[in-house]
């Protein structure tokens, strides 16, 4: 029993990482653009399909294709603070509506260049840490958890060190005060959207030979971060990766023992009773209606 | 009559001759679109109701499916004769959407979104696990039929398209006769006051909450009716017929025809559906229809934030003048 619940505790670790990469990343985008960006499980996927395309196909290195994969989804993520949320900052439906038409673009090019069918990326190791005859991690999965690991610190260390981070986070808490400081809010919402784009694109990436892999994934990933970043308090960074922790793990046990769909109805309805008791979330600081 | 009043009337009369005569010049699966469409505009016209009091809601599409569900299950658990059971699946649709008001109007805008994002797919995933009575992924087959109208001459047979067609062309027009005649009445002015000037309108004595959940079960309850529409024509429901992405079509629908008039969403319904069903298919671009479509729809928002409501306005503007400078002429 105890062995089951430690092996559901690593399973969930590894889908609160990637998680976690994912919410941070669409935070980190409402809180400097006030949009909330629909396509963001598809910048998720479409940086598994980098991994597809470079790493399956063209036989490259599989951490180089996680760097191109970064940079490749954040330079999406930049395509998208230009050609639309910028022009419809002052229309958050509009930006929202633009969003998901962007969604349907990525998943019908996905669709035109790999086909609609399941794609199967081979593990790079097929190493696995044994802790004991019944709790194993495989190398794989240990990837996916220690490069949110390196992310979110790195991400971390950048918001609070550096004075990019320091505007960022001041445009995001009152825009028009920090445009009278001097600060460009043009290009801090530039670096946000690359930032959390590719933030859900190494996720991607990084977790593509352990997931299943199919242009539609990025429906139940958006699901999941839209749970995890009103739990969490929206326009809370650490309480992104909190709630994605607890409901990971929430997730994961109520799978294993009862049922999936059970699952999700709980995840809902946790994000439901969040709502009711307490909209702003778990560790939200103040109300960004 | 004056020459305002007999152009309207005129557009009126061919406005009705052109939804009799149109699906006699469409193809079997075109005619299968029409219905579709429709029944889809009622859902669009009855989500703008709710859009009225400037909530935008995700579980509009449940709602929907709610009547689809309550209606089949009535007839097959029960034995309600079908037009009786669609009434019936209608009111388990307001009546869903009252007991959601609770929870959900303490949440406003963004939060309301999701909320309601929320509840939608909750009642969703509950068909789906539930086997027993819901049927589960695979959702309720079989549905039976509105029943053959026997007129002793003619005998109305609605497995026909384009004798459902006028049915479902009735009903809806029915239902946006009566959506018109509520946002026309007192209660149609407070929906907008409670958008507009909400603490203003609190401050006068009105319930703004009171009318929120109005504004709500009444929308809820017309979506009710069209997914009645829908489960007695197709005979078959499941949960993948209301999920996020149908609600998404209706989302746009709303926002690319705009949602200051009434006829603005039901031309978004058209226009899109249209172009998604009938242009891109004729092109052949099976597989890169959503493509098109997603272009549309973020080149509709950024260069026609107004939708296409506002064209139409422009149109109907320069008639006016036209006609207006002609009466100057004849005096």
């Amino acid at each position: 029993m105890i062995e089951l619940l430690l092996q559901t505790g690593l399973n969930a670790l590894f889908a609160a990482a990637y998680l976690s990469l994912v919410a941070v990343g669409l935070v980190l985008i409402f809180g400097v653009m006030g949009v909330i960006n629909f396509a963001h499980g598809e910048l998720f996927m479409l940086g598994a399909y980098v991994v597809v395309a470079l790493y399956t196909n063209l036989q490259m290195p599989f951490f180089l294709v996680v760097a191109i994969g970064l940079i490749f989804v954040g330079l999406v993520g930049i395509l998208m603070e230009m050609t639309m949320f910028h022009p419809l900052k002052d229309n958050p439906l509009g930006g929202l509506v633009a969003s998901i038409g962007f969604l349907m673009v990525i998943q019908a090019l996905i669709i035109l260049g790999f086909g609609v069918r399941m794609e199967h990326v081979p593990p790079v190791t097929q190493d696995v840490i044994v802790i004991s005859e019944k709790v194993r991690l495989p190398v794989q999965r240990l990837f996916v958890i220690l490069s949110a690991l390196v992310c979110l610190s790195a991400l971390w260390l950048f918001l609070k060190r550096t004075k990019f981070g320091w505007a960022l986070r001041a445009s995001a808490q009152d825009p028009e005060a920090a445009m009278l400081q001097g600060i460009s809010t043009r290009t801090v919402s530039i670096i946000a959207l690359f930032i959390g784009a590719a933030l859900a694109g190494v996720a991607g990436s990084v977790a593509a030979p352990v997931i299943s892999i199919s242009p539609v994934i990025g429906h139940s990933v958006i699901v999941s971060a839209f749970i995890v970043i009103i739990v969490g308090g929206i326009g809370s960074l650490e309480g992104a990766v909190l709630a994605s922790a607890t409901y990971a793990f929430i997730h994961t046990v109520i799978t294993t023992f009862v049922d999936g769909v059970i699952a999700d109805i709980v995840g809902l309805s946790l994000m439901l009773m969040v709502l009711i008791i307490k909209p702003t979330g778990m560790f939200g600081t103040q109300d960004r209606v | 009559m004056s020459k305002p009043k007999l152009l309207i009337l005129f557009s009126f009369l061919l406005l009705a001759v052109i939804l009799i005569v149109l699906p006699h010049g469409l193809s079997y699966s075109q005619r299968e679109i029409l219905v579709f469409l429709t029944i889809n505009i009622l859902v669009v016209s009855s989500y703008r109701l709710l859009t009225l009091t400037g909530e935008w809601s995700l579980g509009h599409i449940v709602m929907m499916g709610v009547g689809a569900y309550g209606s089949a299950l009535y007839t097959k658990e029960l034995g309600v004769p079908v037009p009786i059971s669609m009434v019936l699946g209608a009111l388990t649709a307001g009546i869903i959407a009252w007991g959601l008001s609770f929870p959900l109007f303490r949440m406003k805008g963004f939060y309301f979104l999701i909320g309601s994002f929320a509840a939608g797919e909750i009642i969703r995933l509950l068909w789906k696990r539930f086997r027993d009575p819901f049927g589960g992924p695979k959702g309720i087959k079989r549905i039976d039929p509105f029943p053959d109208i026997d007129l002793g001459f003619v005998r109305i047979d609605f497995f026909d398209p384009v004798n459902y067609y006028y049915f479902a062309l009735i009903i809806v027009v029915l239902c946006l006769v009566i959506l018109w005649r509520i946002e026309k009445s007192m209660i149609g002015l407070t929906f907008h006051a409670v958008h507009w000037q909400d603490k203003l309108a609190e401050s006068t004595g009105v319930n703004v909450r009171a009318y929120r959940t109005l504004a709500l079960v009444i929308s809820a309850t017309f979506a009710g009716l069209a997914g009645t529409l829908l489960a007695h024509y197709i005979g078959t429901v499941n949960p993948n017929v209301f999920d996020i992405e149908q609600m998404v079509f209706v989302l746009t629908w709303a926002i690319v025809g705009g949602t200051t008039t009434i006829y603005g969403p039901i031309i978004g319904c058209i226009i899109l559906t249209a172009l998604n069903e009938i242009v891109l298919r004729e092109m052949g671009l099976e597989q890169g229809r959503p493509l098109v479509y997603g272009l549309i729809l973020i080149a509709s928002v950024l260069f026609m934030p107004k939708g296409l409501e506002d064209v139409v306005k422009k149109v109907i503007d320069w008639i006016k003048l036209h006609v207006l400078t002609g009466r100057i002429k004849n005096v």
